[in-house]
């Protein structure tokens, strides 16, 4: 993780091997969920939006990792594990939601004419993010967009642009190649930029 | 250029693209990824960079791009604060491990 701004317990403790975890140990179970609970419960929330159901997630996903760590074989790291499961615990929390609004990802890509040459709208005003920024109601709305863009970008985008892994973390956490973690985030920017348009054009949304 | 429609424009940038060391904006949508990740050989960063200096549109469309991924990172921070510690859930987890 390269994002060195938030306090110990944020982030996965990819220290934390399993020899250090001993579920028969009351303190060192306590340990462990202290250790870990913070960062899975950002992570569920990001993806769900809403803290109740980032905590089931959350709960859910330390029943399966307490199940799962006598089985665990070590072929990713203890940390890409657990991520793939509050991950997936997250997602399938999702989708027993009710749909949201969800766009598809081809309505949102950029487009081309015959001679590969960009068809962009001018851009007579361009407010920056700076600006954007300064108002309040800014970070709901890119909020509420990310929201918007099909779950399997979203996903790619959440994890690499905003909990900042790497492309190869996020290829194992999803199981893709890194190849289609690629194309996914780039077309998961695209679409984005084409949501936020009107807020970086200065138009009334 | 000033008053060449913009059909006209992109028909010429359509011939002019096809020139040596030229790429189309299409192509040049290929390479963003990378030349943001900093992964582009110096020859692919001459080409992207050519394009960039000659294209307009694109050269919009990558500031927007940008200014997206900058207001999801930025955004995000301010939306989602660090939450205390949820004593409950800690408690909830720790119970069911027992079980």
């Amino acid at each position: 993780m390269k994002n060195q701004k938030d306090s110990p317990g944020t982030e996965p403790s990819s220290n934390q091997g399993l020899s250090s975890v001993d579920l028969q140990d009351d303190k060192s179970t306590e340990k462990f969920v202290r250790d870990n609970v913070l960062w899975m419960l950002k992570t569920a929330r990001r993806i769900l939006g809403d803290d109740g159901l980032a905590e089931d997630a959350v709960q859910t996903a330390f029943g399966s990792i307490f199940r799962g760590l006598a089985s665990f074989q070590g072929r990713s790291s203890l940390k890409t594990w657990m991520y793939r499961i509050v991950v997936n615990e997250a997602l399938m929390q999702l989708r027993k939601r009710e749909r949201r609004r969800e766009w598809s990802i081809d309505e949102l890509l950029p487009v081309f004419d015959d001679n590969g040459c960009r068809i962009e709208q001018d851009w007579a005003s361009f407010e920056t993010p700076e600006i954007l920024l300064q108002r309040s109601e800014t970070k709901e709305v890119v909020s509420e967009l990310i929201g918007q863009l099909p779950e399997n970008y979203r996903i790619v985008l959440l994890l690499r642009d905003i909990e900042e892994m790497s492309t190869a973390e996020v290829a194992e956490v999803l199981e893709l190649s890194e190849a289609n973690v690629k194309v996914r985030l780039h077309r998961a920017r695209a679409a984005l930029k084409k949501l936020l348009e009107p807020l970086l054009r200065g138009e009334q949304l | 250029m000033m008053g060449l429609g913009k059909t006209t424009m992109r028909r010429l940038h359509g011939v002019m693209f096809k020139l040596p060391y030229m790429i189309t904006c299409e192509a040049f949508e290929d390479f963003i990824l990378a030349y943001l990740d900093d992964e582009l050989s110096p020859k692919q960063k001459f080409v992207f960079e050519m394009h960039l200096k000659l294209c307009r549109e694109c050269r919009e469309y990558l500031r927007a791009y940008r200014a997206a991924i900058q207001l999801a990172k930025d955004g995000d921070e301010q939306i989602h604060p660090l939450q205390d510690v949820p004593e409950d859930l800690i408690k909830a987890v720790i119970d069911a491990s027992r079980r």
